[in-house]
């Protein structure tokens, strides 16, 4: 991430000052910060939310029935969690969420997902083989049926707005396969 | 297709239902854990923000000092031979950058160009199998505080690259 942050901040000086855009580049950065509080807020509300109603799942034991439904599902990906661990559950809840395309549901899930994981590490700061499983599948954002974009589409005037649904489908399973391999031959390839 | 949705619309409400009444009838303190709960939620967002001020402030400085433009033209350039429309090119290089900023360039390219066009349909599919790339790796990562992310980054980016080329081809080969 730092490679990229210098980068993307370095070609943006260099461009700003070949095209004379100082000015919008200043106000970008303000721009930037005022975005990053407004996305902060909104996750405030949703990451507190979903905390508060996973601390009921763990309190009333609930996590461990979760877990033993869903382990079949997730065990045979994530590998090296331990039976009745309580990433099992965040993670299929955060898959369940994106298939159905609630993306508010999914960021939290997903929060919470990465902490359990973390919880796993023996390294704190070095990202784990599962966690980094976690987020490609993540990043690949399989999702049943894209409603905003349907809805987006049907708005306009579509004849056929669902079209999208297959070929959106066949992307997001692919690209999805595509980076898991990718992760698989990274992980052998630079033991 | 509504099976899906009504599904979806049910799942959130159904699912803290279920998780209440459970805890409820298992005698616990719902309330006093889902405060607990919330309190431990407000950690972890103050915890993210500053890798989130971080990444916005690459990204929106990125595209404002016309590097952006510059990247569009190139990949244009690029893919010249390919008959690909402008309009998806765009599409394919906002969607890993900016959630909001790729909505509002889809609802565009539909209003400019038609809901059934070729453009709006690769935009479709891209909007709907790419993921705001950056956005998930700041936060994700960020509400953990990992610093080395060995070759993780490479390979999401990688592979953003492939999902949306198969995104295009594949609507190219349908229609």
């Amino acid at each position: 991430m730092n490679a990229i942050w210098v980068f993307l901040i370095g070609i943006s000086i260099v461009f700003a000052a070949i095209n004379g855009r100082f000015e919008d580049f200043t106000k970008s950065i303000f721009d930037a910060a005022r975005s990053a509080v407004e996305v902060s807020l909104f996750l405030l509300g949703i990451v507190a939310l979903w905390m508060g109603i996973a601390k009921i799942i763990e309190d009333s034991g609930l996590i461990h029935k979760l877990s033993a439904v869903f382990r079949p599902l997730v065990s045979r990906l994530f590998k090296n969690i331990p039976e009745d661990h309580p990433s099992i559950t965040s993670i299929t809840l955060n898959f369940l969420a994106n298939l159905f395309g609630l993306g508010n549901a999914a960021t939290p899930l997903g929060i919470q997902a990465m902490q359990d994981l973390q919880s796993l590490n023996k390294d704190p700061e070095k990202i784990t083989s599962e966690m980094m499983l976690f987020i490609v599948i993540n990043t690949a954002s399989i999702q049943l049926i894209p409603f905003t974009v349907i809805g987006i589409l049907a708005d306009f005037g579509s004849k056929n707005p669902s079209w999208v649904v297959f070929p959106t489908f066949l992307a997001t399973i692919l690209s999805a396969a595509f980076a898991v391999g990718a992760l698989w031959i990274c992980r052998k390839a630079l033991k | 297709m509504k099976t899906v949705q009504l599904l979806s619309q049910l799942f959130i409400p159904a699912f803290i239902l279920g998780v209440i009444f459970y805890g409820a009838v298992r005698k616990v303190r719902v309330y006093d854990s889902f405060v607990t709960g919330a309190k431990e939620g407000v950690r972890v967002v103050v915890k993210i923000f500053p890798y989130l001020l971080a990444i916005f402030v690459a990204i929106k400085s990125f595209q404002a000092s016309g590097a952006f433009d510059f990247a569009k033209e190139a990949v244009r350039v690029m893919l010249g031979a390919f008959d690909i429309p402008l309009e998806a090119i765009s599409m394919a290089l906002i969607k890993p950058l900016s959630g909001s900023a790729s909505l509002g360039l889809f609802t565009d390219i539909v209003k400019t160009t038609g809901p059934d066009s070729l453009a709006s349909r690769l935009s479709a599919v891209i909007m709907g199998s790419a993921e705001t790339t950056f956005y998930v790796l700041a936060v994700y990562l960020g509400a953990v505080g990992i610093k080395k992310t060995r070759y993780l980054v490479p390979v999401c980016l990688v592979s953003d690259a492939v999902g949306i080329s198969l995104a295009i081809l594949i609507v190219k080969l349908l229609s």
